[in-house]
């Protein structure tokens, strides 16, 4: 199994009041729970059920994902620049693990 | 006499099996047409208080795969503390759990917008149901035809 690896882009710089797109995505299988693998046997429930977003320590975003959402969750939204700080992502797995990433952007 | 009447209860037994099967009939055929899911569920969550009204929901007219559909939605609002879009629940009725997912927002953001990807079992209509801070709550849907589905199994 591929090993699972956050992404994001999230622009370094922004001007004052700017709406910006940040743009993220995981390496994860996101099994349902009704796909079978080769041998015909079912490839129990395994997905990212959780997606928060903190900015300079403060929640922002969130989103559930069941499991209808594709392989390798991407997720796009917007967010207003007003002050330079550090984007926290994290991603919660069925099996307990969390994977985190950070970025920073500065505002001018 | 007593033949007569014989007559007249078997006549009615008769109009009563006639009956019985037509509505046995009926019964299957609703078996057989599942509920709508995910109009259940916009109904659980937003207590039935729902206003039908044309949200930015952006959805291909034909999936060519089932596995990775892109969708995104734009919601016009101004974000501010008075007037905000608190969640954003994206419903599809035809896949085996309507739940697709479910997005916070906070007045942070500036924009209610976002984007993702997700599995279409079959041609079905994909429903979005927003919650603003006032408690009211707007609903769109858009039919996604699809070629090749994408829930496994």
């Amino acid at each position: 199994m591929s090993k699972i690896k956050p992404r994001g882009k999230v622009p370094k710089k922004a001007a004052m009041d700017e709406i910006i797109e940040i743009k993220t995505l995981i390496r994860h299988p996101m099994h349902s729970g009704r796909m079978k693998d080769k041998d015909g046997k079912n490839i129990p429930k395994r997905i990212i059920n959780k997606f928060l977003v903190k900015f300079n320590g403060k929640q922002v975003f969130g989103m559930d994902l069941e499991p209808s959402i594709s392989t390798n969750p991407y997720i796009a939204f917007p967010f207003k620049a007003k002050e330079s700080g550090t984007f926290d992502f994290e991603w919660n797995d069925d099996n307990g693990d969390k994977y985190t990433m950070s970025r920073k952007m500065d505002v001018s | 006499m007593k033949h007569q009447k014989m007559k007249i209860i078997s006549r009615r037994n008769i109009l009563y099996l006639i009956g019985g099967v037509a509505s046995s009939a009926l019964f299957t055929k609703f078996a057989i047409a599942k509920p709508n899911l995910a109009l259940k569920r916009i109904k659980e969550i937003s207590k039935s208080k729902f206003e039908e009204v044309d949200l930015f929901l952006d959805v291909p007219e034909i999936a060519e795969n089932g596995n990775q559909v892109k969708v995104s939605f734009d919601i016009d609002s101004p974000m501010t503390k008075d007037e905000f879009v608190k969640t954003v629940y994206l419903l599809a009725d035809g896949n085996p759990a309507p739940n697709v997912a479910k997005f916070s927002f906070t007045t942070d953001m500036g924009a209610c917008s976002a984007t993702t990807r997700m599995r279409l079992s079959k041609t079905q209509n994909v429903y979005l149901l927003a919650e603003y801070n006032n408690g009211k709550f707007a609903m769109t849907k858009s039919k996604v035809k699809v070629t090749i589905g994408g829930c496994g199994g």
